[in-house]
């Protein structure tokens, strides 16, 4: 064969050619660019259009960014700074009022020498956190709790925390951090304790009075067990609550007093008039978010209820709390309650504002729900009615577990809306990080007439936080997805 | 016979909601603290500092009262409120008494049950113009674009101002003086009208003030002054002498310095009444005989606590105007001390 054509063929390649690189148009940038960005005469056109609105927003604000000033004591020295630097007319950015005031816009007014308490309740929260957020999962839990070990072991030295407390706090996340290696599902008692000592350590006092309010919890329960075998579940519930609610009115102050006269133990306490920028906004926001979703799962749940008192009651407070503005409920709390309230009483104004903005986000979370529970088909309640599940069972093991998996972009999206919702309180005079802080700081002399910088700053921790929440619900829907789309 | 009814009842409970906030003297000597309501931030009147202590025009009356009922100025907090929860604040006793720039009005002191115990500042209301916009009386303002704040009553007062000078013009509304600010030197509108005292502040604080002024007229009458609740006689009766003393001191050459000199050294009758040496002036008031004294020790008199604050010298640099005393042809002036 290969004789043959040796004599009738001038040329026979023997060897295959090396493949050649496609033409410059169908490779690469080029043709990643000739594909998305200039594949039609509209996207040519849109793609310009957005190269010049780039290009108008970088050179009008990189100038300022660049010529940014760290140092100086008023607006007016830091324009001279710009001014020398740069030349007359020339804009710059001045962070310096961030570097003087930045600790108000975390703590409004708490005292600098007790800064360590809300970090170190600020890292504790993520320990409490982590056993919710991760249930189970060692490797993210020792990630997380060793994430919040550094942070403290660095933040509570900067803030010149001492040495007992910082040590205290060391041994209590080590401590996590072995039980996460051994038994990750006892972190939750953490969890349980969580709200007392972080309010322990926030506002101070006597550090028996949020363990004698948690004993009320205790007394509930003791109630409750107790009391269900004779009368049965529900009344045996009631009771419990009538027998707490007695010991935290009239049972808690003298239990307080006598046993802080026995053993006294105290931190300096801190008035809730001195809580103040992301502080606020964080506590307001966090405690919002935890208590939000419980009840509005409560009033999902009554709002599908066939007891007519228990439905009425939830579509009529669902109802009313989303058809009302939220700042109309914060002048509530704030104006209203101080009308109806005896004068003199002291009822806590972020205390008022925690439970109206709960209320708020309860009433949007309880639809939310209800749209997950709605998403459900009607065999899985018919499912469970023929396994024999109780209600209360029927709920908890078949079908709140699918309706929470569907509805939890929508129930991240309110508490993301919720925390930033809480810069609305400025409207009743609280400080919050956005006009709170940012108004008192330009009110000052030397950094009135400033305007982008607190904005910027306010805005980019926001943004940290909310995307934090935002990531961690596409990580949870990625774990809990079943089906195999 | 049942309108009779009603009108008894009516009274009864007004009777009776009177006396609950009656004795708020009472209140604040049991508290061992004076609660006052602040403005949430305003250049030179009231604003905290990097570490939290507050300062400013209205803040030093406070201080002064506290230091008249309780003997230490620093026995006071400052609770702030906004332009809308100001005056609730104060009715449902969550604080003592308002020092934040409240304007008297008609309204506010029969409608809203207060009592405007005196005027520590007169304002007004004016206009910041650029310089190279010609402009030189608010009447060349014809078809000018004017940065306003809005929902306050400068709104109103614009309006009438145009209205009645028959020109015409086209409101730039922003929310809160920030803003105005930077409307205002971005171009946004030709003038900026909000009080004159907050002017001279913004003006102070522009990169280039020089090329900015303010129009002679004033357009409205703004007395700004300390509010304490309504059918509280004797606790009014404190915050407004206590404001005197602060005018009287001035007049009488009394400052936070030679306070004690005077005390010692005084042949004034009047002056020995005021700072406790003769008579028993404070106890009327159901104070210390040294009350009034402790106030000028604690914050000076009036025109130090002026130019401290907002006075010529500082960056806002507010000419005294009418809030010199009467006999320096302005309209601060006390009644005798006797």
């Amino acid at each position: 064969m290969s004789e043959t054509h040796a004599q009738t063929v001038t040329f026979v390649r023997d060897t295959m050619l090396p493949p050649v690189a496609p033409p410059v148009g169908e490779r690469g940038a080029v043709k990643w660019l000739r594909e998305n960005l200039f594949s039609t005469p509209l996207n040519i056109a849109l793609t310009v259009l957005g190269v010049v609105a780039i290009w108008w927003l970088v050179s009008s604000s990189l100038p300022w960014w660049l010529n940014s000033v760290w140092n100086a004591s008023s607006l007016g020295e830091c324009r001279q700074i710009v001014a020398a630097n740069a030349g007359e007319g020339a804009t710059g950015a001045c962070w310096a009022m961030i570097r003087e005031r930045w600790h108000q816009f975390l703590f409004g007014f708490y005292p600098p020498s007790q800064w360590w308490r809300p970090i170190l309740a600020f890292g504790l929260l993520f320990g409490a956190l982590a056993p919710v957020l991760f249930a189970g999962q060692k490797r993210s839990l020792t990630v997380l709790l060793g994430a919040v070990l550094v942070f403290l072991l660095i933040t509570l030295y900067l803030a010149g925390a001492p040495g007992v407390p910082f040590a205290l706090a060391i041994a209590l996340v080590l401590g996590m951090l072995a039980l996460a290696q051994m038994q990750p599902g006892r972190l939750l008692w953490f969890t349980l304790i969580y709200p007392a000592l972080c309010f322990w350590l926030l506002w101070g006092g006597s550090v028996w009075s949020p363990i004698v309010a948690m004993a009320g919890f205790g007394v509930l329960y003791a109630v409750f067990r107790l009391a269900s075998p004779m009368i049965g579940l529900a009344p045996a519930a009631g009771v419990g609550i009538v027998v707490a609610v007695l010991w935290w009115l009239y049972a808690e102050g003298p239990v307080v007093s006598v046993v802080q006269g026995v053993l006294p133990f105290a931190l300096q306490s801190i008035n809730s008039d001195q809580f103040g920028g992301f502080l606020l906004a964080i506590v307001i926001g966090v405690t919002g978010i935890a208590f939000s979703l419980p009840i509005g799962i409560l009033l999902a749940l009554g709002r599908q209820s066939d007891m007519l008192i228990v439905k009425t009651l939830s579509v009529g407070f669902i109802e009313f709390i989303r058809g009302v503005p939220l700042i109309t409920l914060l002048f509530t709390a704030s104006l209203l309650l101080q009308y109806f309230l005896p004068p003199g009483t002291n009822f806590d104004i972020i205390l008022r504002v925690i439970i109206l903005v709960t209320f708020f986000a309860a009433a949007y979370l309880a639809e939310v729900i209800r749209g997950g529970l709605a998403a459900l088909p009607r065999g899985q309640y018919e499912a469970a009615d023929a396994l024999g599940l109780d209600y209360w069972r029927a709920q908890r093991l078949i079908i709140l577990p699918q309706a929470l998996k569907v509805s939890i972009p929508a129930i991240v999206s309110t508490f993301i809306g919720l925390f930033k919702d809480t810069t609305l309180v400025a409207f009743v005079g609280l400080m919050d990080p956005l006009k709170g802080v940012t108004q008192i700081v330009r009110a000052d002399i030397n950094w009135k007439g400033i305007y982008w910088e607190p904005y910027i700053f306010v805005g980019v921790i926001f943004f940290v936080i909310c995307f934090g929440m935002s990531r961690y619900s596409m990580y949870l829907e990625r774990k809990l997805k079943t089906d195999h789309r | 016979m049942k309108k009779s009814v009603f009108f008894g009842a009516l009274a009864a409970t007004t009777l009776v909601s009177g006396m609950a906030l009656a004795g708020t003297l009472d209140d604040v000597k049991a508290r061992g603290e004076l609660l006052c309501g602040s403005n949430t931030g305003l250049t030179g009147f009231g604003n905290p500092d990097a570490s939290g202590n507050w300062s400013g025009f209205d803040v030093d009356l406070c201080r002064a009262v506290a230091a008249a009922v309780l003997g230490d100025p620093n026995k006071v907090k400052f609770i702030p409120t906004t332009g809308e929860t100001r005056f609730t604040a104060l009715q449902s006793g969550e604080v003592d008494m308002l020092a934040r720039n409240s304007t008297w009005t008609a309204s506010r002191d029969s409608e809203l049950a207060l009592d405007f115990v005196a005027v520590n500042y007169y304002d007004g209301q004016g206009f910041m113009v650029k310089k190279d916009l010609g402009v030189s009386s608010a009447k060349e303002l014809d078809g000018a674009t004017v940065c306003i704040q809005t929902g306050t009553t400068t709104e109103l007062n614009l309006a009438d101002f145009f209205k009645q000078n028959n020109i015409t013009y086209q409101p730039v509304t922003v929310a809160d003086d920030s803003e105005a600010q930077r409307q205002y030197l971005a171009g946004a509108c030709d003038a900026y009208t909000t009080d004159a005292s907050g002017l001279a502040a913004s003006r102070a604080t522009m990169p280039d003030a020089d090329n900015h002024i303010i129009l002679p007229e004033i357009i409205s009458k703004e007395p700004l002054g300390p509010v304490v609740r309504h059918g509280d006689n004797n606790w009014g009766d404190v915050v407004r002498w206590t404001y005197y003393a602060l005018l009287i001191a001035e007049e009488k050459g009394i400052t936070k310095d030679n306070v004690e000199e005077v005390l010692a050294s005084s042949t004034d009758e009047e002056v020995k009444r005021l700072l406790g040496a003769s008579g028993d002036m404070g106890a009327k008031f159901g104070l210390d005989n040294a009350a009034f004294k402790n106030a000028i020790a604690a914050v000076g008199n009036y025109g130090e606590i002026f130019s401290r604050n907002i006075g010529e010298g500082t960056t806002i640099n507010l000419a005294r105007g009418l809030n010199a005393l009467w006999t320096q042809g302005g309209l601060q002036y006390a009644p005798p001390f006797r």
